[in-house]
């Protein structure tokens, strides 16, 4: 459905600038109309015709699941928002510095009135240079924000030193390895940088390569056995770029050019997010089945998972699996004993 | 694709077409008048005497609507409460703070209610509120006593708005609870919920109902004639809750009815008989006697989904919207 409207999930600690993006996307001459879902309502400038405030509300859903949430507020204002569908070609929904942004994507998968007829793009989260290396220590929703993002912003570059943000950016990426990350001043990006990702479409799911690595020509592959064995925040380098591993939250990667057995793989990630959900931030992968000739696309917030054959594998390309997870502590000996199980 | 139910006996050819110009959000009778409320801005009124006419009664899109026959209120997004009748309308309440107005409803003697975020508002004599402990999702009047149901997150509560002394009951249920309804004779509560299902509680003693097995949220549903049954959207079936026991549908099946494709997306009870119209997302229309599960076609499938629909008080015109702004008045008489 190509008529469903996009909607941008903003983050961001306090003051990482998340309100200068938002403006910005605003101001620019680029002829479009955006309806803005504000928290903090009344309290910060934004110029616009359709800005609403919410209220944050996490719901938790009736099904025994604490990390199954939705925000209820959403609900609510997206289904009033579309009520004035065609005033307006895309919704931004602007987080308070402390949000979990698991709630807001869940409510796309779980509501199914709100997931009809919008869909989410991607997440956007903006962070200062110069003190997300505090937050990552002392607040696990700036950690959260990192590690859930589609697209970071590493804002206010100019108030750091090169090596200051190395380090930062080699943190940013201890946590989340697949994120676009941009280095900014003011929020200053292109606009197509943020908006317009499809980051939650299956069918563009495949870069899920390490972005990391762009520009590099070496091989490291990211996440290679995260047993109970590894170093805490030791850093270690490659091609001049640092790596960190981030204390609890990790992602882990892991490939097959073996195909699978979809009648173990199914009950096996079903299995694994019913106990490590609260835990699995984001999941995503590309499947090769034992005589299906379709690629299978995946991808998960925390217990929910949505996927589906996307097309035929071609015939010069790799018939391979791969899939990633990023969250907090996860089990690496445990997953991966688990993924190379579904080998049929 | 639905069954195309081409032996079904048919009314469709005693429609009369009605141009809504915008997506239908709501569907009301004023006397034989039917009126289409859009979702932005105006009300459409169809006139018995084929006149159309519109009237522009907010700033906006247009959020909920409910009508007690003599009047429709309705609550939009430029933060306004308005009433309005078969001749003129008029702004009942302004949010102070612009907030959208999200619900509305209709009670006896005239009264109103509507609610703007955690806060529930009622205008009898005098206006009064109460703040819920988060946002409302739905309202309901007890059809005796000035008594209002506000559901919220993690149960609803019982407001008496005149009695400033007796504390507001609280009727537990984890959740998120999105709409309201009371039954006819005021012996029960019905929500909806985020979940696809619906909570009920026996007023009388709180005992608890759970009716699930819906395939999506709970959209729709209402009260067939003298309350024997709760007609409900959310399935491919039309799903009717047995009430016409003192135990409601409590170790109870429904009765399942209709089936077809796509879901029910809307129903309307017959005023007088036990009759349900089903609006579904295929665009077609179904009239439903719940005795033998007969079927009459009101509208053909192969449009829009059908998203409003309503009788007249005698029970002989009904009218249906759409969501591409396409809209008709069914004349049986």
């Amino acid at each position: 459905m190509t008529d469903k409207i996009p909607v941008t999930v903003l983050t961001g600690y306090l003051g990482a600038g998340k309100t200068t993006l938002l403006n910005r996307i605003l101001s620019e001459p680029h002829g479009k109309k955006y309806a803005v879902i504000v928290n903090e309502f009344g309290e910060i400038g934004i110029d616009n015709d359709l800005v609403v405030g919410a209220d944050e509300e996490v719901f938790e859903m009736n099904n025994g699941c604490i990390c199954c949430t939705v925000r209820g507020d959403l609900v609510r204002i997206l289904d009033g928002l579309m009520r004035r569908k065609g005033k307006f070609d895309a919704i931004i929904v602007e987080t308070t510095g402390l949000a979990d942004p698991a709630p807001v994507a869940q409510t796309f998968f779980i509501d199914e009135n709100v997931g009809r007829r919008t869909k989410l793009d991607a997440v956007v989260t903006v962070a200062d240079a110069k003190w997300l290396n505090e937050r990552l220590k002392d607040a696990p929703e700036a950690k959260n924000q990192i590690a859930f993002a589609d697209v970071i912003l590493l804002n206010k570059t100019d108030l750091v030193s090169a090596a200051e943000l190395d380090e930062v950016e080699a943190r940013i990426r201890g946590i989340n390895p697949y994120a676009r990350l941009h280095k900014t001043q003011r929020a200053r990006i292109p606009l197509g940088e943020v908006l317009g990702r499809n980051a939650f479409d299956l069918d563009r799911i495949l870069d899920i390569e390490p972005a990391f690595l762009e520009g590099e020509d070496h091989d490291h592959e990211h996440g290679h056995d995260h047993g109970d064995d590894h170093d805490h925040h030791h850093a270690h380098h490659h091609g001049g770029l640092k790596h960190y591993h981030d204390e609890d939250m990790q992602s882990m990667s892991l490939k097959s050019d073996k195909p699978l057995d979809p009648d173990k793989f199914f009950p096996w990630i079903q299995d694994l997010v019913q106990k490590e959900g609260p835990n699995i931030l984001r999941c995503k992968g590309i499947l090769a089945f034992k005589g299906d000739d379709q690629r299978f696309v995946f991808q998960g917030v925390h217990m929910i998972l949505d996927g589906d054959h996307q097309r035929p594998w071609n015939k010069d390309e790799k018939r391979e699996s791969r899939i990633v997870f990023i969250g907090r502590n996860l089990p690496g000996k445990t997953i991966t004993e688990g993924f190379e199980r579904c080998i049929a | 694709m639905s069954e195309t139910r081409s032996d079904t006996v048919s009314v469709v050819e005693r429609t009369r077409a009605v141009a809504a110009g915008g997506a239908v959000v709501g569907a009301h009778f004023l006397g034989r008048t039917a009126v289409f409320a859009l979702g932005e801005e105006a009300l459409v009124f169809a006139e018995p005497d084929g006149e159309e006419r519109r009237m522009t009664i907010h700033g906006g899109a247009i959020l909920a609507s409910a009508s007690d026959g003599a009047r429709i209120v309705s609550g939009g997004d430029d933060g306004k409460v308005v009433t309005t009748d078969i001749g003129s309308s008029r702004v009942l309440a302004t949010d102070p703070n612009s907030r959208w107005i999200d619900h509305v409803a209709l009670g006896p003697d005239g009264a109103a209610a509507w609610s703007a975020g955690k806060t529930a508002f009622v205008q009898a004599k005098e206006p009064r509120q109460f703040e819920a402990p988060s946002t409302v999702g739905g309202l309901a009047f007890l059809p005796k006593g000035f008594r209002l149901a506000i559901a919220h997150y993690n149960g609803a509560t019982l407001w008496f708005p005149n009695a400033s002394q007796a504390a507001p009951e609280r009727l537990e249920w984890k959740g998120s609870h999105l709409g309201a309804t009371i039954s006819p004779d005021g012996r029960f509560l019905v929500t909806t919920m985020q979940e696809p299902m619906l909570h009920g509680w026996r007023l009388i003693d709180r005992q608890h109902m759970r009716m699930s097995g819906y395939a999506a949220r709970v959209m729709s549903l209402g009260w067939t004639a003298g309350g024997r049954w709760l007609a409900t959207s959310g399935s491919t079936q039309l799903i009717l809750w047995p009430f016409h026991t003192k135990d409601g549908p409590t170790g109870k099946q429904p009765r399942l009815l209709a089936p077809a494709e796509p879901r029910v997306e809307v129903v309307a009870c017959h005023p007088k008989q036990d009759i349900v119209a089903a609006g579904y997302g295929d665009g077609m229309v179904l009239l439903v006697r719940i005795e033998d599960g007969a079927e009459i076609l009101a509208k053909r499938p192969g449009d829009a989904p059908v998203t409003a629909l309503a009788w007249s008080a005698d029970g002989l015109l009904l009218a249906w919207g759409a969501e591409d702004g396409a809209a008709g008045v069914v004349n049986l008489g």
